[in-house]
C-alpha cells in the first residue's frame, strides 16, 4: 500500500504535464488556424 | 496548384471596389510601437496550401514588410510593416496592391468584436482541458474504489478525488453558475439552472460522505457531468465564431473617410465620423457616398441598388439629394454634405432594426423550454423522494443520498448535449455548402417557417444586368459598342464590355456624358453609345418599348445602328429554389423598392403569385409584421440597407454575401455561392435537425424513464450512475451524427462566376 504514496502522485503529476501542454499550446495560438496548418505541412519552402 | 486559380475575369469585375488610399489603410493598421504597424486584411477567396504561400511570398518580398502571416480558417492576412524604410515614409497601400496582384481580392478589415469571443473560446477550451485531467483521474481513483478497495483506501482516495474536484468545479463550473444565477435573478430558470443545483449538491453531499467515511461518494459523477456539458457548450460557441468570422472576413470597405474640400480649395482627407454639415466632399467615379449629401457640382450616374433596391442606375445632377451608401459610377461629384455620419440614411436603419426585433427578442431556445418543463418536475421528484424515504424510513441521511442520486441521475447531461451536438453537425453541413449559421437558435428558427419572403434586386436577382437582346448588331457594331463601353464603369457598359471580341478597337477619345453615355470621334463620324435620347437625338423612342429591360443604343452621327437590352440576372436557380419552396408548402412573397413595371416582371418569370413594388424599409418592416400577426412565421430573405429592418423583423432571415454590411449584420444567415438553392436547403437541414432534436429529446427522457426508477427504489450506486451517464450522452452524440448521413458530394464549390451570358448573338 506504500506504494501508492510515489504512485499517485506520479499519475497526477503526469496527467498535469499533459494538462500544462494543453494549455500552453492553446494560450501560443496553435489552434488559431486549423486549416491553415494542415496545408502548411504540405509545403516544402522551395519556391 | 490550379484549384484556386482566381478567373482574371472576376477580379475585374470588382472595379467599382476600387483601391483603398494610404490614410485609410493607415487608419486601419494597429500601432505596435518601435515604427512598427500591424493591418490586418480579409482574403476571402484563400482555399488551400498554395494560397497561403503565394500571398505571403507576395507581401513578404516588399520591404516594408517585416512579417506576414496568413489564417485560412479566417481567410486573413495580418501583417506587420514598419512606417519608415531608409528614412522616407512607408506606403502601405503597396500591401494591398501585391496581394492584388496575384489576383485575390482584399480588403481591409477592422478587428475588435472578434479578439473578445476568441478569448471566450481559449477560457472555454482550458476549462474543457481541466475539467477532462479531473475527470479522467477521478474516474481512475473511482474505479479503484468499486473494484473494492478496503476502508482506509477508499477513503484516502475519496479525499484525493475531493481535492482534485474542488478547483475544477470552480473554475470550469464558472460559465453555468454565472448563466444560472443570472436567469435566476431574472426569475426565469434555464438548462443551468438544474445542472448548477446537481453540480453542487453532489459535491457537498460526497464531501460530507468523505468525511464520515461513507461507502459512496460521486465525484466522478459531478466532474464528468461538467466535462460532457462543457464541450457541449465549448462546441456551441465555435460554431457561432466560425460564421461570425467568415461573414465579418466579408465587411466590405465601407468608406472610412472622405476627402473634404475647404473654403481655399485644399483638400484634406476626413475620416467620416468627422465630417460635419456642410463640408464639401469631392467624389470620384467608383466611390461610395460616406454620407447623406446634396450635389454641389457635377453629374454622374448613382448604384443606389444597396440602397432603396432599384436596379437601374439614377442619373443625378446639381442640387440632387443622395442617400449614404450608394456608389457613384460615371462622373466626378463635389457635394455638401446634410448630416453628420451619426445621423446619416444608415442610422436611421438602425433604429429601425432595433425597433423591429420583437419576435426575436422573445423567442425561447428549444433547450430553455425543455429546462422550463423539466427542472420543476426533476427537483420536485427529488424533493418527494427525500421526503418519503425520510418518513417511511426514519434514516434521513439515507433519505438524502437518494434524493441526490436522483437529482444527478437526472441531470440533463444528455439533454445538456442534445441541443448543441445536432446543431454543430447541422452548421458544418450548412457550412460546407456554403451556408454560415450565426447561432443555434436560428436553425431551431428556420425549421419552424411556414412563408418565405424575397427582397427582390440582388437576392432573387444578382444585381447585375444581363444582355438578353441585341437588335441590328453586326460583327462591327458589336466591336465598337464593346470597345466604347470598356471606357465606362457603368454596370451596363461593363456588361457590354464583356462580350467583346478579340481583337478590340482602339479609340482615342472617348468621353463619357454622366447620365447619357459615352462619345467618341473618329474619322467615320461621332459614334454615340447610351440612353435612346442621348444617341439618336430628335429621332422618336424605339418601336417597342421594352418596360421591364433597359435600352443601350449605338449611333453614328445620330443614326442608329444597334440597339441592346438589358435586364437584371436572375440568381442561378433562382426558379428551380422558388417551385422547391412552392412544392414543400411554403408561401412566398416578393417585397421590393423596385418600380412596379420591373417586379411584376420578374415575379412573372420565376412564379411567385404574390408581390410588393415600391416598398421603402418601414414598409417591408409593415409588410412581414402583417404576415406574423397573421399567424405566420416568416423566412425574410434579403440584401439591401433598406432590407436590414426587415431582416430584423422576420421570424428569422437570410442574406447573401454580397448584400451590404449592414444588411448581413441583421441576418441570422449567410449564404456565400451565388445560387438561391442555398435556401430550400438551408430550411431542409435546419428541419431534419429539428426532428434530430426531438429524438435526441426522446432518448433523454426515455433513459430518464428506465434510470429513475432505480435512484428512486435507492439502488443507484456511483458506478451505476456514471454507466449510465456516459451511455446515454454517447447515444445522443450517435444520434445527432446521423446528419452527416445523407452523403453528398462534399467538395466545397467554388463560386462560379457567369462570366458570359448565352445570348450572344440575336440579332
Amino acid at each position: 500500500m506504500n506504494m501508492l504514496l510515489y504512485l499517485i502522485p506520479i499519475a497526477l503529476f503526469l496527467g498535469g504535464l499533459g494538462l500544462a501542454a494543453f494549455v500552453w499550446s492553446l494560450l501560443s495560438g496553435q489552434y488559431e488556424d486549423l486549416e491553415g496548418a494542415a496545408w502548411r505541412v504540405l509545403d516544402d519552402g522551395d519556391e | 496548384m490550379t484549384c484556386c486559380a482566381v478567373d482574371t475575369e472576376g477580379v475585374l469585375a470588382l472595379g467599382p471596389d476600387r483601391v483603398p488610399s494610404g490614410e485609410e489603410v493607415w487608419l486601419a493598421s494597429k500601432p505596435l510601437g518601435n515604427g512598427l504597424r500591424q493591418l490586418d486584411l480579409s482574403v476571402p477567396d484563400m482555399f488551400c496550401g498554395a494560397c497561403i504561400s503565394t500571398v505571403e511570398a507576395a507581401v513578404l518580398r516588399l520591404p516594408l514588410v517585416r512579417s506576414a502571416r496568413v489564417n485560412l480558417t479566417t481567410r486573413r492576412v495580418s501583417c506587420v510593416w514598419a512606417e519608415e524604410i531608409g528614412g522616407k515614409p512607408a506606403d502601405p497601400v503597396d500591401i494591398l496592391k501585391a496581394i492584388a496582384a496575384t489576383g485575390y481580392r482584399t480588403h481591409l478589415f477592422t478587428a475588435g468584436a472578434l479578439d473578445e469571443s476568441d478569448t471566450l473560446r481559449n477560457k472555454l477550451l482550458v476549462a474543457v482541458g481541466i475539467s477532462g485531467f479531473a475527470a479522467a483521474n477521478i474516474m481512475l481513483l473511482s474505479v479503484s474504489v468499486w473494484s473494492g478497495a478496503d476502508a482506509a483506501t477508499r477513503d484516502m482516495f475519496h479525499w484525493i478525488s475531493a481535492l482534485i474536484a474542488a478547483p475544477a468545479l470552480i473554475y470550469a463550473g464558472r460559465f453555468f453558475f454565472l448563466s444560472a444565477w443570472n436567469a435566476l435573478k431574472h426569475g426565469r430558470t434555464n438548462m443551468d439552472v438544474p445542472i448548477s443545483l446537481a453540480v453542487i449538491l453532489s459535491y457537498t453531499i460526497s464531501l460530507w460522505e468523505t468525511i464520515n467515511h461513507g461507502e459512496h461518494a460521486w465525484f466522478d459523477a459531478t466532474v464528468s457531468l461538467l466535462f460532457f456539458l462543457l464541450i457541449g457548450r465549448t462546441l456551441d460557441h465555435i460554431m457561432r465564431d466560425r460564421a461570425r468570422a467568415a461573414i465579418t472576413g466579408l465587411a466590405r470597405l465601407a468608406p472610412r473617410g472622405a476627402l473634404v474640400v475647404d473654403a481655399d480649395g485644399s483638400r484634406r482627407y476626413v475620416p467620416v465620423d468627422e465630417i460635419k454639415v456642410g463640408d464639401r466632399i469631392a467624389l470620384a467615379a467608383g466611390e461610395r457616398i460616406p454620407v447623406d449629401a446634396e450635389i454641389v457640382s457635377g453629374v454622374s450616374d448613382v448604384d443606389l441598388s444597396i440602397v432603396t433596391g432599384e436596379s437601374v442606375p439614377l442619373p443625378v445632377g446639381a442640387g440632387d439629394e443622395l442617400k449614404s451608401g450608394g456608389l457613384n459610377l460615371t462622373g466626378s461629384l463635389v457635394i455638401a454634405a446634410t448630416a453628420t455620419a451619426k445621423d446619416s440614411l444608415l442610422s436611421e436603419i438602425i433604429g429601425m432594426m432595433e425597433a423591429a426585433e420583437g419576435s426575436r427578442a422573445k423567442y425561447r431556445r428549444i433547450a430553455d423550454r425543455a429546462a422550463g418543463y423539466y427542472s420543476p418536475v426533476v427537483h420536485a421528484l427529488a424533493l418527494a423522494c427525500f421526503l418519503g424515504w425520510g418518513f417511511l424510513d426514519g434514516d434521513w441521511k439515507h433519505a438524502m443520498l437518494v434524493a441526490v442520486a436522483v437529482l444527478i441521475i437526472t441531470c440533463p447531461c444528455a439533454l445538456g448535449l442534445a441541443v448543441p451536438v445536432v446543431q454543430v453537425v447541422a452548421s458544418g453541413r450548412l457550412f460546407k455548402h456554403g451556408i454560415m449559421v450565426k447561432d443555434g437558435s436560428a436553425i431551431e428558427r428556420l425549421a419552424e417557417i411556414d412563408s418565405v419572403a424575397f427582397d427582390k434586386t440582388g437576392t432573387l436577382t444578382m444585381g447585375r444586368p444581363r444582355l438578353t437582346e441585341a437588335v441590328d448588331a453586326d460583327d462591327r457594331d458589336w466591336a465598337i459598342a464593346t470597345a466604347l463601353a470598356s471606357h465606362s464603369l457603368h454596370p451596363l457598359s461593363r456588361t457590354l464590355a464583356e462580350h467583346a471580341a478579340t481583337p478590340a478597337l482602339g479609340f482615342e477619345a472617348v468621353t463619357e456624358k454622366p447620365g447619357e453615355g459615352l462619345e467618341a470621334a473618329t474619322p467615320e463620324g461621332i459614334y454615340r453609345l447610351g440612353r435612346h435620347g442621348f444617341a439618336c437625338p430628335g429621332e422618336p423612342v424605339g418601336d417597342e418599348p421594352r418596360r421591364a429591360a433597359s435600352e443601350v443604343v449605338l449611333s453614328r452621327d445620330g443614326v442608329m445602328l444597334a440597339r441592346f437590352y438589358f435586364e437584371d440576372m436572375l440568381r442561378p436557380n433562382a426558379s428551380a429554389a422558388i417551385r422547391a419552396l412552392d412544392k414543400q408548402g411554403f408561401a412566398t412573397t416578393v417585397l421590393s423598392g423596385d418600380r412596379i413595371a420591373v417586379v411584376e416582371e420578374t415575379a412573372r418569370r420565376l412564379d411567385i403569385p404574390l408581390w410588393f413594388a415600391e416598398l421603402n424599409p418601414k414598409e417591408k418592416v409593415e409588410a412581414c409584421e402583417k404576415l406574423q400577426s397573421a399567424g405566420r412565421r416568416v423566412l425574410m430573405v434579403g440584401d439591401g440597407i433598406n432590407d436590414a429592418p426587415a431582416l430584423s423583423a422576420a421570424y428569422v432571415s437570410m442574406a447573401p454575401a454580397t448584400a451590404a454590411d449592414v444588411g448581413r449584420q441583421a441576418a441570422d444567415l449567410v449564404f456565400m455561392h451565388d445560387g438561391l438553392d442555398a435556401v430550400p436547403m438551408a430550411i431542409d437541414i435546419s428541419r431534419r435537425a429539428g426532428r434530430l432534436i426531438r429524438q435526441n429529446f426522446a432518448l433523454a427522457i426515455g433513459y430518464n424513464v428506465i434510470a429513475v426508477p432505480i435512484a428512486i427504489a435507492g439502488y443507484a450506486t456511483p458506478l451505476i450512475a456514471a454507466v449510465a451517464m456516459s451511455t446515454s450522452s454517447l447515444i445522443v452524440v450517435a444520434n445527432a451524427l446521423r446528419l452527416n448521413r445523407r452523403s453528398e458530394p462534399a467538395m466545397p464549390q467554388r463560386q462560379v462566376r457567369p462570366v458570359l451570358a448565352g445570348t450572344r448573338r440575336t440579332a
